[in-house]
C-alpha cells in the first residue's frame, strides 16, 4: 500500500465515528477498528521491503520554493513505530469499546483518537522535517483533545492544558532547531540531513539546533525537568493513557532522537546532556513512581523512568546503547500499555485506583492478576520476561559507560534506578492482587468480559515469548538499529540470550531485584520518610509560573490598554511619530530633485480656507453642528485641491463622498447631544496639543520632503499611461486602472463596501430589537421638530430633479472609461438623488415605492462584478481579463462595448446598495423616534382632506 | 506649492490627532474624518503635484500626472465613507444603549458593565 494511503487513512477515516456515531457504540468502535487495521495491513505489506533493507519512499511538491514536500520514507525504524502506533492502536480500540460508559460520546473519542494515530503515523513517516513538524504539532493538537476527553473533569482539563503547553512550547523550540538543521543541510530532507554528518557537527550553529531539538524532544518525552506533565495528562480514560504513554505520544521524542541519531549523536555536548537527563528522569521517577498510591500516577512516573532509560543509553551514543534502547522501547511498549489496560480494569470493576483500597485481588480478579503480574515481572526486570532481556543490556551498558569522568556514577544510578523500578513493580503486584481479601471495595471486583482482557493478554504473550525466545525478535531489533545507526556505525554482533554467563551486568540485575524486594518489605517505614521529607509539588509551580506570566502580560498590557481609547490612541501617536523620527534622523537625506513650483493667489485662498476651517473645527468642535459645516468646508477645500492637481476623478468621488457623509453625520446628530461639555483639564489639552502638533509636524515635513524630490524607482505609471488606451479601451487612465488593471483589488473593495453596509444593517436590527426601541419610542425629541417636515417645495423639487439625478447619473457611468466618472462616481450621484427623495417626502412614502431591497441591490453588483470576472475564464483567460471591441449602429456615432463597463455596472450597483443600506439604517432609527410620519409624501396637501395628516400638523 | 500641500497634510493631521483623542464619540469621529483627508491627500500627493494635466489620454498630449495614486484614493475615499458609516452606527448605538458617549472605559479594566456599549 502507497505510504500515503497509509498516512492518509486515520485522518479520513476520523471522519467516520463521529457521523456513526447515532448507529450505536459497536458501530462506532467497528468502523473506527476496520481504517485502523487497513492502515496496520497496508503498513505489513511494505514489510518485506524494509526487512530487505531498503528504504520505500514517496512524495509530492508542495511548496518546493520553501523546501517543503509532502515526502515519506519507510526505513526499519519507521517501519517499526508505526508498527507499533497501529498494532498497539488497534489493542487500545478494542479495549476502548468495552472500557467507555454508556455516558461517554463514542464516536468523539474515536475521532480524536484516530487524528491522533494519523498524526503519530505522520511523524514516523515523514522524510522531510517540516512536515514531520507539522505532524508533530498535530499530536500535540489532538492529544490535547483525548487527555481533556472527559471535560467535566477539572483534572481532565487541567491535565490536558499543562500536556498542551509544555508539549507546545517544546514543539516551538523544535521548529527553531529544525529551521536551523535545515539551513546548514541546506535541505529539509531527511534522506539528505542524515548524510551530512560532519558537516552538521562542525557547524557553529550545531550546538544551538542540538538544543533546541533536544527541548522539543525532552518536553514531548516528559524528560527531567519536564517530566511533571505526565502525571497529570492521566486524568485521561485508560485507553488514552494506555495509548499515548506507553507507545506513542511519549514515544515521539525517543523516536526524533533515534531518527536525528546519526546526525546528533557522538558529540560530547550530546552525551551530556542526553545521558545525563536520561539518568536523572530514570531514578527520580521511579522514586516517585514508588510512593504514589495512585495505580495510574505508579504507572505513569514508571513510564517517565522507563522514557529516561531509553534517553539514557541513546545519548551514551555508542552503537550497542542504540541497539539496546530499540528493544527496550519494544518491551516497554508492550508491558506497560498491558500494565495500562490492567490498571484500567481494575478501576473499571473495583471503582477505584487507590491502591490502598485495595488488594487481595488474585481471587476475584484472576485473570487480570495473571496478566498485570506477568507484565509487571517484566518491568522489574525478572528473568524469562522480556524486560529483563533489555535491563540488562542497559545495565551492561551503564558499567561501560563513563560520565563526568567517574566510572562508577552511571553504573550505581542505573542501579538505584532498578531497584526501585523493581519495588514499585512488586509492590503494584502486592497491594493490589496479594494479601488477604477485603470487603470495603467501592464495588464488587470481577473479571471483566473477553473484550477488555484480552487486548492486554495479547500484550502480555508477546512479553513472554520475547522473553523466553529473544532470538525471534533479534533479526527485527537489528534492522531497527541498522536504520537508527544509519552510515555511522555497524549493528552490534551481541547475540540476544537470556544467560549471558556471570557478566557485571547480571550481579547489578540480581542486586536491583534483590534491593527491591527488601524495599518494598520495608515500605511503610520508607513512605513515612517520604511523606516528612519536603519536596516541590511540579503542578503548584507550574500554576504558579503561569499565573506570574499571565500576570505580567496583564500588567503591561492593561498599562497600555487600560480600557481608554483616547490613552492608546495617544499612545500608538507617539509611536508612530517616534519611530517616524528614528527613520528620519538614522536614515540618510539626498539633495531636493525638484523645485517648487509657485503658487498663485487661488491656491492660496483654497489653502487659507483649508486651514482656516480646520483650526475653526478644532476650537469650534463642541458646538457639533457648527463642527458639521466647518468639516464640510474643509472637505470641500479637499476636492476643490484635487481639481486643481489634475484629478477630476478624486474631485467628483470627494465632493460626492462629502454629501453623504454629511447627510449621515446629520442623521446621527439628530439622537446625540449636540454639545460637547468641557470635560478634560488644560493639562490633558496641552498634552493633545503636543502630541497633536507633534504629528502634524511630522507629516507635513515627510511629505514636503517626497514632494520636493522625485521617486528613487521609476513609477509604474508609465505602463498604465501606455496600455490604458490599447489594452484596455479607455482613454480615462484612472477608470481603466479601476475597473481593468487593477479590477480584482476594486472587486475586494467593493465587497468591503457591501460588508460594511451589512454590517450598519445588523447594529440596526440588533438595536431595534433590544431595549434600545423602548428608549426610541419613548424618547423625546430635543430639539424643536419642523412643523412642516416635507415642505412642498422641495418635494416638488426633488421629484421634478430625480430623473435629472438620474441623466446625470447614467452619463456620468457611461462616460466613465474615457471622461472623469465611472461608477463609484456615478453610484454616488444616483444615492445622493434618492436620499434627496427620502429627506423631503418622508421614509414610508419612499420605501414603499422601493422596488427592490439594497441587499438584494449590494449582492447583483458584486455578482455581476464577479461574473464578469469568471466570464474571461470561458476564453480560457485570467479570471477579470477585459476585452473591448467597437461597434456602430445607424444612425448613431461608433461606440465602444467592453466588458470593463460591465464590471463598472457591478461596482455602480454595490456602491448604490451601500450607500443606500447605510443611510436608510440610519433613518430606520430615525423613523422609531419619530411616530408621526405618514404615507402621504406631504404635510399640508390642500387636495387631501385627511383628518390624521391635520391633526399632525398640529 | 508644494509647502502649502505639505503643511495643508499637516494641519489636516494635527486637527485629526487632537480631536481624536478627544473623550467623547462625535470629535472622535470628526478627528478620523481629517485624519482620513490627510492620508488621502498624503497619498495622492505620492504621484507629485501637477496642474493641469489630468490623465485623460488625448491626442498630442504628452505629459500627464500620475493616475495610479488617483486610482488609489479614489477606491480609499469611497471606502472611508463604508468605515464611517460603521463607526457612527457603533456609536450611536453605545449612546442608545447606555445614555453616554464616553469612547474610554471606566479606569478599571477588570470590572465588567459600566460604560458598556450596546
Amino acid at each position: 500500500m502507497s505510504l500515503f494511503l497509509i498516512v492518509a487513512l486515520p485522518f479520513l477515516g476520523a471522519l467516520l465515528p463521529g457521523l456513526m456515531n447515532s448507529a450505536g457504540r459497536q458501530a462506532c468502535a467497528g468502523v473506527t477498528f476496520t481504517v485502523s487495521l487497513a492502515a496496520f495491513i497496508g503498513l505489513l505489506t511494505n514489510a518485506p521491503a524494509v526487512f530487505a533493507g531498503e528504504v520505500v519512499q514517496t512524495g509530492v511538491e508542495w511548496l518546493p520554493a520553501l523546501g517543503m514536500n509532502f515526502t515519506l520514507m519507510l526505513d526499519g525504524l519507521g517501519f517499526f513505530f508505526a508498527l507499533l502506533i497501529l498494532g498497539i492502536g488497534l489493542l487500545i480500540i478494542t479495549y476502548g469499546r468495552f472500557y467507555l460508559s454508556r455516558d461517554d460520546n463514542m464516536g468523539e473519542f474515536f475521532t480524536y483518537l484516530l487524528l491522533f494515530q494519523g498524526a503519530m503515523v505522520g511523524i514516523v513517516l515523514s522524510d522531510n522535517i517540516l512536515l514531520l513538524l507539522v505532524f508533530w504539532e498535530l499530536t500535540s493538537l489532538s492529544s490535547f483533545l483525548l487527555i481533556g476527553y472527559w471535560k467535566h473533569l477539572p483534572e481532565g482539563r487541567q491535565g490536558a492544558r499543562m500536556a498542551l503547553t509544555v508539549t507546545g512550547m517544546g514543539g516551538l523550540a523544535m521548529v527553531g532547531g529544525m529551521l536551523i538543521l535545515g539551513q546548514i543541510a541546506g535541505s529539509y530532507d531527511l534522506s539528505v540531513i542524515l548524510q551530512n554528518r560532519e558537516l552538521i557537527q562542525d557547524s557553529p550553529l550545531y550546538l544551538p539546533a542540538l538544543l533546541l531539538i533536544l527541548l522539543g524532544c525532552f518536553t514531548k518525552s516528559a524528560q527531567f525537568p519536564f517530566h511533571f506533565w505526565l502525571p497529570h495528562a492521566m486524568a485521561a480514560p485508560t485507553p488514552v493513557s494506555a495509548y499515548l504513554h506507553s507507545a506513542t505520544m511519549v514515544k515521539a521524542g525517543i523516536f526524533l532522537m533515534a531518527r536525528m541519531w546519526p546526525v546528533l549523536s557522538g558529540t560530547p555536548e550530546w552525551f551530556m546532556i542526553v545521558t545525563t537527563a536520561g539518568l536523572v528522569t530514570m531514578v527520580l521517577g521511579a522514586v516517585i513512581a514508588l510512593f504514589k498510591h495512585d495505580l495510574k500516577a505508579l504507572l505513569a512516573f514508571s513510564t517517565v523512568s522507563h522514557l529516561g532509560l531509553i534517553t539514557m543509553l541513546l545519548g551514551t551514543g555508542t552503537a550497542f546503547g542504540a541497539m539496546a534502547a530499540v528493544f527496550h522501547i519494544l518491551n516497554h511498549a508492550t508491558f506497560k500499555a498491558a500494565l495500562f489496560m490492567s490498571a484500567g480494569i481494575v478501576d473499571h470493576e473495583a471503582h477505584t485506583r487507590d491502591i490502598r483500597r485495595l488488594g487481595g485481588l488474585r481471587h476475584l480478579m484472576p485473570i487480570t492478576f495473571v496478566i498485570a503480574t506477568i507484565a509487571a515481572l517484566s518491568m522489574a526486570g525478572i528473568p524469562l520476561l522480556n524486560g529483563f532481556l533489555s535491563k540488562e543490556m542497559m545495565l551492561e551498558e551503564a558499567h561501560h559507560t563513563v560520565l563526568f569522568g567517574s566510572h562508577w556514577l552511571v553504573p550505581a544510578l542505573a542501579v538505584v534506578g532498578s531497584l526501585f523500578s523493581a519495588a514499585y513493580s512488586f509492590r503494584l503486584i502486592a497491594h493490589t492482587f496479594l494479601g488477604a481479601k477485603r470487603d470495603d471495595y467501592p464495588a464488587k471486583p470481577h473479571d471483566p468480559g473477553a473484550g477488555m482482557w484480552l487486548p492486554p493478554a495479547i500484550l502480555v504473550v508477546l512479553v513472554v515469548v520475547i522473553g523466553v525466545a529473544p532470538f525471534l525478535a533479534e533479526p527485527f531489533v537489528k534492522i531497527v538499529t541498522a536504520s537508527v545507526l544509519g552510515d555511522t556505525a555497524t549493528v552490534p554482533k551481541a547475540y540476544f540470550k537470556i544467560w549471558h554467563g556471570l557478566v557485571p551486568a547480571l550481579f547489578m540485575s540480581m542486586a536491583a531485584v534483590a534491593g527491591g524486594i527488601l524495599l518494598l518489605f520495608a515500605f511503610r517505614p520508607a513512605l513515612r520518610f517520604w511523606d516528612a521529607a519536603p519536596r516541590p509539588e511540579a503542578k503548584t509551580i507550574f500554576e504558579g509560573l503561569i499565573a506570574g506570566v499571565v500576570a505580567a502580560a496583564q500588567g503591561f498590557s492593561h498599562r497600555l490598554h487600560n480600557g481608554a481609547f483616547s490613552r492608546y490612541g495617544a499612545i500608538m501617536a507617539i509611536t508612530v511619530i517616534a519611530a517616524g523620527y528614528h527613520a528620519w534622523a538614522t536614515g540618510t537625506v539626498g539633495e531636493a530633485t525638484r523645485t517648487m513650483q509657485p503658487a498663485g493667489p487661488v491656491p492660496i485662498a483654497g489653502w487659507l480656507m483649508l486651514v482656516a476651517a480646520t483650526v475653526a473645527l478644532v476650537f469650534q468642535h463642541r458646538n457639533r453642528l457648527l463642527s458639521l459645516v466647518l468639516i464640510g468646508i474643509a472637505g470641500l477645500m479637499v476636492s476643490v485641491g484635487f481639481v486643481f492637481f489634475s484629478a477630476p476623478d478624486l474631485a467628483m468621488t470627494q465632493i460626492t463622498v462629502e454629501v453623504v457623509t454629511i447627510i449621515l453625520l446629520l442623521l446621527a446628530l439628530n439622537f446625540l447631544p449636540n454639545h460637547t461639555p468641557v470635560e478634560s483639564d488644560a493639562m490633558r489639552r496641552t498634552r493633545d496639543a503636543v502630541v497633536a502638533v507633534a504629528g502634524g509636524l511630522a507629516t507635513m515635513g515627510l511629505s514636503f520632503h517626497y514632494l520636493m524630490r522625485d521617486a528613487i524607482a521609476t513609477p509604474i505609471s508609465e505602463f498604465h499611461l501606455a496600455n490604458s488606451y490599447k489594452g484596455g479601451g479607455g482613454t480615462n487612465v484612472v477608470n481603466v486602472i479601476l475597473v481593468d488593471f487593477r479590477g480584482f483589488d476594486t472587486y475586494g473593495e467593493i465587497i468591503v463596501l457591501g460588508i460594511a453596509a451589512l454590517l450598519i444593517y445588523a447594529l440596526t436590527e440588533t438595536l431595534l430589537s433590544g431595549p434600545v426601541r423602548a428608549r426610541l419610542l419613548n424618547r423625546k425629541p430635543d430639539k424643536p421638530l419642523a412643523g412642516d417636515m416635507h415642505p412642498t417645495m422641495m418635494v416638488v423639487l426633488t421629484r421634478v430633479i430625480m430623473p435629472v439625478v438620474l441623466m446625470v447619473g447614467f452619463y456620468i457611468f457611461l462616460r466613465g472609461h474615457n471622461e472623469p466618472g465611472g461608477g463609484f462616481i456615478a453610484g454616488l450621484i444616483v444615492s445622493i438623488g434618492v436620499v434627496m427623495q427620502y429627506m423631503a417626502s418622508g421614509f414610508s412614502w419612499t420605501s414603499a415605492r422601493l422596488r427592490y431591497p439594497y441587499h438584494g441591490i449590494i449582492g447583483a453588483g458584486v455578482l455581476i462584478a464577479g461574473l464578469t470576472g469568471i466570464g474571461s475564464w470561458f476564453v480560457a483567460k485570467p479570471f477579470l481579463t477585459s476585452d473591448f471591441t467597437y461597434v456602430r449602429i445607424p444612425p448613431f456615432q461608433e461606440f465602444e462595448l467592453a466588458t470593463a463597463a460591465l464590471f463598472d455596472l457591478g461596482v455602480f450597483l454595490a456602491v448604490v446598495g451601500a450607500v443606500m443600506l447605510s443611510l436608510e439604517s440610519f433613518s430606520r432609527l430615525a423613523r422609531r423616534a419619530h411616530v408621526r410620519d405618514s404615507e402621504h409624501p406631504m404635510d399640508i396637501d390642500p387636495s387631501r382632506d385627511d383628518p390624521a395628516s391635520a391633526e399632525g400638523e398640529a | 506649492m508644494e509647502l502649502l500641500v505639505a503643511s495643508a497634510i499637516g494641519v489636516l493631521t494635527a486637527g485629526g490627532i487632537y480631536l481624536m483623542l478627544r473623550l467623547r464619540t462625535f470629535p472622535v469621529i470628526l478627528g478620523i474624518s481629517l485624519l482620513t483627508y490627510a492620508v488621502n491627500v498624503f497619498l495622492f500627493a505620492s504621484g507629485r503635484l501637477t496642474v493641469g494635466a489630468p490623465p485623460i489620454l488625448q491626442k498630442g498630449v504628452e505629459t500627464y500626472t500620475d493616475p495610479l495614486p488617483q486610482a488609489l484614493v479614489l477606491t480609499a475615499i469611497v471606502i472611508s465613507f463604508g468605515m464611517t458609516a460603521v463607526v457612527v452606527m457603533i456609536a450611536l448605538g453605545a449612546y442608545l444603549g447606555s445614555d453616554d458617549d464616553h469612547v474610554d472605559d471606566p479606569a478599571d479594566p477588570t470590572s465588567e458593565g459600566g460604560r458598556d456599549a450596546t
